[in-house]
């Protein structure tokens, strides 16, 4: 996983709430078998005027100039300004790596639905969560001026802006530990194979009917 | 101390160690996989290194890219057959059972699960897939998870994970003919939003879910997560050792007694303490539709589309103008006026064999409308398939002009060649009315296999009470 420490960037506002991963990755996209390769196909439906599919020279369709990622004043953008309940829907994680496909670091949101939001952290996307009305306001101030950017700064668990306003927020320790890290939380749990294999011996001698159940000879 | 819920209780058994901080290694006993999540998991396994902690823990099908047309032989779409050939192939490599396309055992994965007896109570049961909460149904605590995660559990068996806040969702009384376990889900996510459970794991509980059948709180814990609750879950009962017993991966003899005595302990103390609590009264509701692009824009359907002018707030006006747009509409249309294109009755949420007798009970006798371009039926797995052609089932559908399908996930998110064109307006048994979810442009509007039936019929949205009445 890609650390997550520090990161500047310039900041591009999505002012909806319930924003689902079908949204942000069309289904036609999750044939594909690699992790990577999603960047042009985020917000695909909103992005470009004709559909594509995995097959598309996405450099060659037609762009919906009235979408903000195809703004010029975005272009480089890193972060997301959104609304509430961000990422509702799907488990696909093509939705995560299509954002860090397309260079983003950070989601600030409201709130973010579950299972995005653990995609997030697993593969070091920072989701960020700020209350409705700096949310509010960030917004405003992002619509007001080109270039807006915002500094995130994981350890301190600020967000801070060229004005000098700066929010706070709250993130699990584990995670923030993970993500700062750049952890692979897998070895992580394999370092207690040995507890693993015990509690499997006593949950064997527990359920027996859950075991020695599928797979072929 | 005060009593534990039945998700308390379904946590602690499988809590291999919880750290300091709170976060547990819980141990998965089930890990089902489907072709559409799972590719990139198996290639991060192997270039770890590592290979399946316990093969015999996994079951395989390939559910959403299958085409559902009759008597093919392979997927015409090239990218779609790579997808489900990676998946058996990758099957192959570690001998994981698999449900292959053709196979009479073959359908969505959440269908097949309880099914098969697959999904028991007590296990735990993690999907690359959001509506793993289905399986809830059987007091499984069951969950979706994201690539990563599908990886983590294939390498370890186990997930560390913090545990949700409990919900309950009292549903009392009990639903009027015509309305069921869908419209109660959905005036659900009506009442609390779409992230109403955010956080959360629901037990569903109340005299409407004792008095429901398993097909039935299938559906219910289905939609759990449209309101943003992970898991969904119902107490075991006589109903749920019934629909358990003699299901082909189910125990059998003394291990099932054994087994039996355990899952009866399966439900929540009297005292235990819920961190939140809803009661939904089950008479008062009337059949549900929704109109926008969020599970949660839902209105029953004896009453109009919201208008944005209505909204509390600026912010949700917003939203709301974005989604009528999507939609067609303005607010303010009555809903039993809006004309159909398509209709869709299939999905995990409502592809059950009691969905297609509840569909086909209105159909009986009635024909589609002349304004419907194409009306799909599509069990959720062979085995509902073959069930619903020993009762003539299909010939009702086929007779008043659906077309009867193989079994997939189809047109609930049309990954395969079933889809809504552009503008084209569906009824959909469905649980996801998301732009673009059942093809690019089309409009979805969420409702139960009765509804979706008799809008077939009708060609608009019609009270389907009064087609039963
Ligand atoms: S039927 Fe729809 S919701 Fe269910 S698993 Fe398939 S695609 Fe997902």
């Amino acid at each position: 996983m890609i650390p997550f420490v520090r990161h500047r960037g310039i900041v591009v506002p999505l002012d909806r709430s319930n924003i689902d991963t079908d949204v942000i990755i069309p289904k036609q996209y999750l044939k594909s078998v690699k992790r990577t390769g999603f960047g042009p196909n985020l917000f695909d439906s909103w992005r470009y005027l004709a559909p594509g599919d995995l097959e598309s020279d996405h450099s060659r369709r037609p762009r919906n100039p009235d979408f903000v990622l195809n703004q010029s004043r975005y272009q480089g953008a890193s972060v997301l300004v959104t609304g509430a309940n961000f990422g509702c829907g799907s488990s696909r994680e093509h939705a995560v790596w299509a954002f860090l496909d397309a260079g983003f670091r950070a989601v600030i949101a409201p709130s973010f639905a579950d299972i995005f939001d653990t995609n997030s952290a697993k593969n070091g996307l920072l989701t960020v969560r700020l209350p409705e009305d700096a949310v509010r306001t960030l917004v405003e101030e992002i619509e007001q001026t080109e270039g807006y950017r915002l500094d995130i700064d994981l350890p301190e668990q600020t967000v801070a802006a060229d004005s000098g306003a700066t929010w706070s927020f709250d993130i699990d320790p584990q995670r923030k530990h993970c993500l700062v890290e750049g952890l692979d939380d897998i070895a992580l749990t394999l370092h207690h194979s040995d507890r693993i294999r015990e509690f499997e011996a006593a949950r064997r001698a527990h359920a027996p009917w859950l075991f020695d159940r599928f797979g072929s000879p | 101390m005060s009593g534990r819920t039945l998700y308390d209780k379904l946590w602690d058994e499988h809590a291999v160690q919880t750290a300091e901080d709170g976060t547990t290694l819980l141990y998965i006993d089930c890990q089902l996989v489907h072709e559409v999540t799972s590719p990139q998991a198996f290639e991060g396994l192997r270039l770890a290194g590592r290979s399946p902690w316990r093969p015999d823990s996994i079951v395989a099908v390939a559910d959403h890219n299958v085409p559902t047309e009759p008597d093919l032989e392979e997927i015409p779409d090239a990218v779609s057959r790579h997808q489900v050939e990676v998946l058996d192939a990758n099957c192959a490599e570690y001998g994981l059972l698999e449900f292959p396309m053709g196979d009479p055992r073959q359908g969505i994965v959440h269908v097949i699960g309880p099914e098969q007896g697959i999904t028991l109570p007590g296990m735990t049961v993690v999907c690359g897939d959001s509506h793993t909460s289905t399986h809830g149904a059987l007091a499984t605590l069951a969950f979706g998870i994201g690539t990563s995660q599908v990886e983590h559990v294939l390498a370890t068996q186990c997930l560390p994970v913090r545990k949700p806040a409990n919900m309950l969702v009292r549903l009392e009384g009990h639903t009027a003919p015509g309305v069921g376990a869908k419209d109660l889900a959905l005036a659900l996510i009506g009442s609390i939003g779409a992230a109403g459970g955010t956080g959360c794991a629901i037990e569903f509980a109340g005299q409407a879910v004792e008095g429901m059948s398993m097909e039935a709180r299938m559906t219910l814990c289905n939609m759990a997560i449209e309101a943003g609750a992970r898991s969904g879950l119902v107490a075991v009962d006589d109903v749920t050792l019934e629909y358990v017993r003699g299901r082909t991966y189910a125990p059998e003899g003394a291990v099932w007694e054994e087994a039996e005595r355990r899952w009866r302990e399966l439900r929540s103390d009297d005292d235990a303490v819920f961190e939140h609590a809803v009661v939904l009264q089950a008479g008062e509701l009337a059949p549900q539709v929704t109109w926008g692009t969020s599970p949660e824009m839902v209105v029953p359907v004896d009453t109009a589309v919201p208008r944005p002018d209505e909204a509390e707030d600026s912010v949700r006006a917003d939203d709301m103008k974005a989604a009528l747009n999507y939609m067609g509409l303005e607010g303010g249309e009555t809903v039993t006026d809006l004309e159909l294109d398509r209709i869709f009755i299939g999905s995990c949420t409502n592809a059950r064999i009691e969905d297609l007798r509840e569909a086909a009970a209105v159909v009986r006798g009635r024909h589609c409308a002349d304004n419907i371009r194409q009306a799909l039926v599509v069990p959720g797995s062979g085995r509902v398939k073959a069930q619903a052609e020993s009762e003539g089932l299909d010939r009702i559908f086929t007779e008043a002009g659906f077309e009867w399908r193989e079994p997939g996930c189809s047109m609930c998110l049309a990954m395969n060649a079933d889809r809504l064109e552009p503008g084209e307006r569906c009824a959909a048994t469905s649980n996801r009315n998301f732009e673009g979810r059942q093809g690019e442009g089309g409009r979805t509007h969420l409702v139960s296999p009765a509804m979706a039936a008799a809008a077939a019929c009708a060609g608009h949205f019609v009270d389907v009470r009064k087609y039963l009445a």
